[in-house]
């Protein structure tokens, strides 16, 4: 019941984040997104608590995939984020105030 | 044979490699580049003449078994858009050359890992190393956007990013849900998955609408025609070629696997389809930059490939898949056109430019064939391809689908003529007259090459329509692609 539940406030939060005026804000809400979805791959394989999978294995051993597409994304996610925040410190070094609006358009 | 499988994704990436280690020396960053994507393109038509036989060759990386390796596998879809794509690099490497846009130090580099990524993804078996590739040719983009763009490039960077981090986002959610439904996310387990699981058929939804926001397919459309004419023509052109492709790519592969072309969803495609092309064609009729109309005709034409899904059948099929290659290759020329045009005068803004024709008589020949054949006038390439799909339309029967069809493409014309009436014809600009540059070979080349192409695909397109056939055939019926790579 705790996966559904995490991935559901932290979907909230990051689209309440995305739909804020602001470019920090926006960087903060695919944070969250990006946590949201790497808890639902880990739920995607299930929660419960099992043995490890390189320790030979047996029936009830956890399944490895999930985890590596989670590192995966994790990094993925952590590259694109960082690019992100150059962004926001190229246009705030600029001399102008950071852009209100996500394409520097009118608000 | 499937040992070649590895070039596409590694020889590109080696290349960038390479390019990285020899800082400054220009000529031989060039060759570097040129050489990894003509090898590219040889073994892209050596896989492609290997799978019309119906071989399908299988690389498992490694050796590991199937459910662990990373498996690359190529049908006659994958293997064509894999050489039409490494074409355009090719053209475009060329036309950079001439532009200048790659005396910037990360400008090559960039370029061969965006391939890179863009290759492996149409060559990979597997939904998470889809979005893996996916990335790898989104990263690249986004860097390239922001240092070759103009004035609002800060701007259209930010919508760019956010637009294709929030599709990325939605695609490894969709992974995720299809792992959860159905325990793998390897296409040959799942093919035919969201037909017997419902749960699967909604996961997949999922993924396909992540894929809908890359290829830009109305009603996500709104980002394309505000970030890409921002960038150089020359990286536009590379974008048009690869990116928003491997979106609708993707598309038409889930939707032939996953859902075995379910004619549940027909409606929806249809309706997707046709409203991206009437709102692409009609966005294109007020904006004032050649690139912008450009990019709004991305998003229409889409809708004829898509049109072309939708319908599933044999002909119909072959006809989208017909339509994407040369489509890609006539697109290319027109945006390597804008490129000339703002090498020479400075600017592609319609409203100060003029004269073209009497100034620049190559270039005004290779915009004007393939312009037509965008519209799909006969003789060209793009006349074929439009014929193809009306044609699988009116077996079907669908009549309100072959009215807005012709409509679309007179529109289209008349979009292309003002183009054409104002840039091409009209009087020289007072500003242009002092500064008008000669155009060289590399950049008037590439847009003659691409624009030949689609001249002669018009009354030679048999071996192309062959392939599309083969590549139809192969995604009405994949129990092959799915026996060769699921090892059973």
């Amino acid at each position: 019941m705790s996966g559904p539940l995490i991935v559901g406030v932290l979907v909230a939060a990051g689209v309440f984040l995305l739909l804020r005026p602001g470019q920090l804000r926006l960087v903060l809400g695919f944070v969250l997104l990006g946590h949201a979805v790497n808890v639902l791959l880990l739920a995607a394989g299930g929660l419960h608590r099992r043995e490890p999978p390189a320790d030979g294995g047996g029936s009830e051993s956890a399944d490895p995939l999930p985890q590596a597409f989670i590192l995966t994304a994790i990094v993925i996610t952590f590259g694109i984020t960082v690019y992100l925040l150059r962004l926001l410190r190229r246009a705030s070094r600029r001399g102008s105030r950071p852009p209100e609006t996500w394409d520097g358009g009118p608000r | 044979m499937s040992v070649l499988l590895i070039v596409p994704l590694v020889g590109p990436l080696l290349a960038a490699a390479v390019l990285l280690a020899l800082p400054g020396r220009l000529v031989l960053r060039r060759v570097v580049a040129l050489l990894a994507t003509a090898a590219v393109i040889a073994v892209g038509v050596v896989l492609l003449l290997a799978t019309c036989d119906g071989e399908v060759p299988v690389l498992r990386v490694g050796d590991w078994p199937p459910v662990v390796a990373i498996t690359l596998a190529a049908d006659p879809l994958s293997a064509l858009l894999v050489t039409v794509s490494a074409t355009v690099v090719l053209a475009c490497l060329v036309a950079a050359a001439g532009t200048g846009d790659d005396r910037r130090q990360a400008f090559l580099p960039l370029t061969m890992v965006l391939s890179a990524g863009a290759y492996g993804a149409y060559l990979t078996t597997d939904l998470f190393n889809l979005f893996v590739l996916v990335e790898v040719m989104l990263v690249p983009s986004y860097v390239l956007l922001a240092l070759s763009g103009g004035p609002g490039r800060a701007g259209a960077g930010r919508v760019y990013v956010a637009t294709s981090l929030l599709g990325s986002t939605i695609l490894l959610a969709g992974v995720g849900l299809l792992y959860g439904v159905t325990g793998t996310v390897g296409l040959a387990d799942l093919a035919g998955m969201a037909r017997e699981v419902p749960a699967a058929a909604v996961a997949g939804g999922v993924v396909l609408l992540a894929f809908a926001l890359k290829g830009a397919l109305v009603p996500l459309h709104d980002w394309l025609p505000r970030a890409y004419p921002v960038a150089s023509p020359v990286v536009v052109a590379l974008f048009s070629g690869l990116l928003t492709k491997v979106g609708l790519y993707a598309i038409i592969r889930i939707y032939a696997v996953l859902y075995g072309g379910d004619p549940a969803y027909h409606p929806l495609l249809v309706a997707v389809a046709l409203a991206s092309m009437v709102i692409g064609v009609l966005g294109a009729i007020g904006v004032g930059s050649m690139r912008k109309v450009l990019a709004f005709h991305m998003v229409s034409q889409i809708g004829y490939v898509l049109l072309g899904l939708a319908l599933f059948t044999a002909a119909s099929l072959a006809a989208a898949i017909f339509y994407l290659a040369q489509y890609v290759l006539v697109k290319a020329a027109l945006f390597l056109c804008a490129a000339v045009v703002r090498a020479t005068r400075g600017t592609d803004r319609l409203s100060r430019l003029g004269g073209l024709a009497s100034s620049n008589p190559l270039l005004a020949l290779a915009f004007g064939v393939a312009a037509l054949s965008l519209a799909g006038l006969p003789p060209f390439g793009g006349f074929l391809a439009k014929f193809l799909v009306l044609r699988a339309a009116n077996e079907v029967g669908d009549w309100f689908v072959l009215m807005v069809a012709v409509l679309v493409s007179l529109v289209t014309l008349l979009s292309m003529l003002k183009i054409w009436g104002i840039a091409f014809w009209g009087e020289v600009p007072r500003a242009a007259r002092e500064r008008t540059a000669r155009p060289g070979l590399a950049l008037l080349g590439p847009p003659l090459a691409l624009g030949g192409c689609a001249l002669l695909l018009g009354p030679l397109g048999g071996p192309l329509l062959q392939v599309a056939d083969a590549a139809a055939a192969g995604l009405l019926e994949p129990a092959g692609y799915v026996r060769a790579v699921s090892g059973r």
